[in-house]
């Protein structure tokens, strides 16, 4: 848990600080250093790609676009399950009936061919991606905080909190919530691996973000075609892509382990 | 059991309804129309054109004539591949995919069951952790990273196995894109199997079977692998989800002709119609499959049935 939260913070202060110790700027084409291969000689210490544009500040740049539409999303999708399993667990009866069918039935669609319709439809813009991400994985999240919620209803705080005449929705947010936030925070880490995989699954198959922006997964697509001339182009996206998953998932594993004791064998 | 399966049969159904509706009302909200190009075509002509698609009829008319032309099996004309109907296109790429699609969960439940029983009788062994973060590590890391770096050591660097698919004669060619797309499944059924496995394994019937004297290998087969086998079957449902969409991303890799690559194809080329068709018929496949499972489910455990 500690190595992978210090390799994530490794990464992470990296991606921010990295751009500035290189003298190349992210889409600056030089086509006198074509495809060359990493080199600390001309300070292209992950190499050039096809178009000549250093690869450490582009990679450093992915990251930090793939982190922060997985934080971004996974936020968005805080927001949504939070209320939505909050309201159903709190208020209870035929509502939450209703509620988690709707989110039964959703659990049902295959949302990412829908992710994809919306950014043939829309565009690619930036703000779409978030929210898409966003909205297509809040449902664990409600589901989780209903039965939470369906527990914290019962206690003596709430019980108070309803007999000095505090409005449902204040309780909801004020008494209820605080009190979700370990589970959350579980929730939230698994979240970001999720939306770091949408995110980098369409901009490889280049429905995310748009050239000269780049991301983890387009940086990948880039590699695909051009592997057998310049492996590295593939390997060391490929490589951080896949590091900064697992150390997510490990993550997330260890925090769901220790704070939810059930779940552990 | 019938009511139960009625009960399911009538749940899917508004399920089914709010894809396609949905899906609909998504391309139809499209802003600017999908016969706008770069240089502005002279009214009477757009005009024909709309006509000629019934783009100029009111939505819920639009809605209308698309439910029932799917009733048919009419998915519309795709807007970029001229003469080809959207099912044409589905007819062509679907077999391919199928194939490969169905290798990739029979390798997955194989390996993924034996690897995830024998973690689980070995379990807090050496062999059960190597198992596990194998495991961990096929979960972590997605198709379209598997995929190419495969290519790249196998068959470009190596030259074990074909890299391409046009032109590959034999089943060669099967070999990656089928275990690429089966890895994380299997590292999903792994890690499920050890964990019911181990549930399983801790019941007091287990024991009863150990103490009148039965082998480990029989106890498996005869009383554990059953009731360890229900979240497997219960996952299969998120595991055809998930090899659908790994197909898009392998058949792009290998350069398969499958569903998968009009799909992309069609996505960056903003063919509204074989896009929104492929949609529609990926959810009704997902939904039909995971009815099938909910009503296996029935079959195997009665206690599902009566609830």
């Amino acid at each position: 848990m500690k190595k992978s939260g210090g390799i994530l913070l490794f990464i992470l202060v990296m991606a921010i600080v990295g751009p500035w110790l290189s003298p190349h700027d992210y889409q600056d084409t030089n086509f006198d250093a074509i495809l060359n291969a990493p080199s600390f000689a001309g300070v292209h210490f992950f190499g050039t790609d096809d178009l000549g544009r250093d690869l450490f500040v582009r990679t450093m740049l992915g990251i930090r676009i793939t982190l922060l539409v997985a934080i971004v999303a996974s936020l968005v999708s805080l927001v949504i399950g939070v209320t939505y399993g909050a309201v159903a667990g709190y208020v209870g009866g035929r509502v939450d009936a209703v509620m988690m069918r709707f989110v039964d039935t959703l659990y049902a669609l295959p949302f990412i061919f829908f992710v994809i319709l919306l950014m043939v439809v829309f565009e690619r813009n930036f703000f779409l991606i978030f929210v898409a991400i966003g909205a297509i994985n809040w449902l664990d999240m409600a589901r989780i905080v209903r039965g939470q919620t369906l527990s914290l209803r019962e206690r003596e705080f709430v019980d108070a909190a309803r007999l000095t005449g505090v409005s449902t929705a204040r309780i909801i947010f004020r008494h209820i919530a605080p009190n979700l936030l370990g589970i959350v925070v579980v929730y939230v880490t698994l979240t970001i691996p999720q939306a770091i995989l949408v995110e980098s699954f369409l901009s490889f198959l280049g429905l995310g973000i748009q050239e000269p922006q780049t991301s983890l997964g387009s940086l990948v697509d880039g590699g695909v075609n051009q592997m057998e001339g310049a492996s590295w182009m593939l390997l060391i996206p490929a490589a951080l892509l896949a590091l900064i998953l697992m150390c997510f998932n490990f993550l997330g594993d260890a925090l769901r382990d220790f704070f939810d004791a059930r779940k552990s064998p | 059991m019938l009511r139960y399966t009625l009960l399911r049969l009538l749940g899917a159904i508004p399920t089914l309804l709010l894809v396609i509706v949905l899906a609909f009302l998504m391309v139809h909200a499209a802003p600017g129309g999908p016969f706008d190009a770069e240089r502005a075509l002279p009214a009477e002509v757009a005009a024909n054109i709309e006509a000629a698609y019934h783009l100029d009829e009111p939505l819920p008319k639009q809605l209308g004539r698309y439910m029932s032309g799917l009733l048919r099996g009419d998915l519309g004309p795709s807007f970029r591949y001229r003469d080809y109907t959207v099912a044409e296109l589905i007819g062509t790429g679907f077999p391919l995919s199928l194939r490969i699609g169905l290798l990739a969960i029979v390798l997955a439940l194989l390996l993924g069951i034996s690897s995830g029983t024998v973690a689980a009788l070995r379990h807090g062994s050496m062999l059960d952790r190597i198992v596990m973060s194998f495991a961990m590590t096929g979960i972590s890391i997605p198709v379209f990273v598997v995929a190419p770096v495969l290519v790249l050591l196998l068959a470009v660097k190596l030259q074990w196995l074909p890299a391409g698919w046009s032109g590959t004669p034999g089943a060669a060619k099967y070999i990656l894109p089928v275990f690429t797309l089966a890895l994380p499944q299997i590292a999903y059924i792994a890690r499920l199997t050890r964990a019911s496995m181990i549930d399983v394994l801790g019941r007091d019937f287990i024991r009863t079977a150990r103490a009148q004297g039965l082998g480990t290998k029989t106890i498996i087969r005869v009383h554990a692998l059953k009731p360890a086998m229900l979240p497997i079957l219960s996952y299969m449902g998120p595991a055809i989800a998930a090899i659908l969409t790994g197909s898009v991303v392998v058949e792009e890799v290998f350069g398969i002709p499958g569903l998968g690559q009009f799909f992309v194809r069609g996505a960056l080329n903003r063919d509204y119609t074989l896009v929104l068709g492929i949609v529609i018929f990926y959810a009704t496949l997902i939904i039909t499959l995971n009815l099938i499972v909910d009503i296996l489910y029935g079959v195997i455990d009665p206690r599902v049935r009566n609830q």
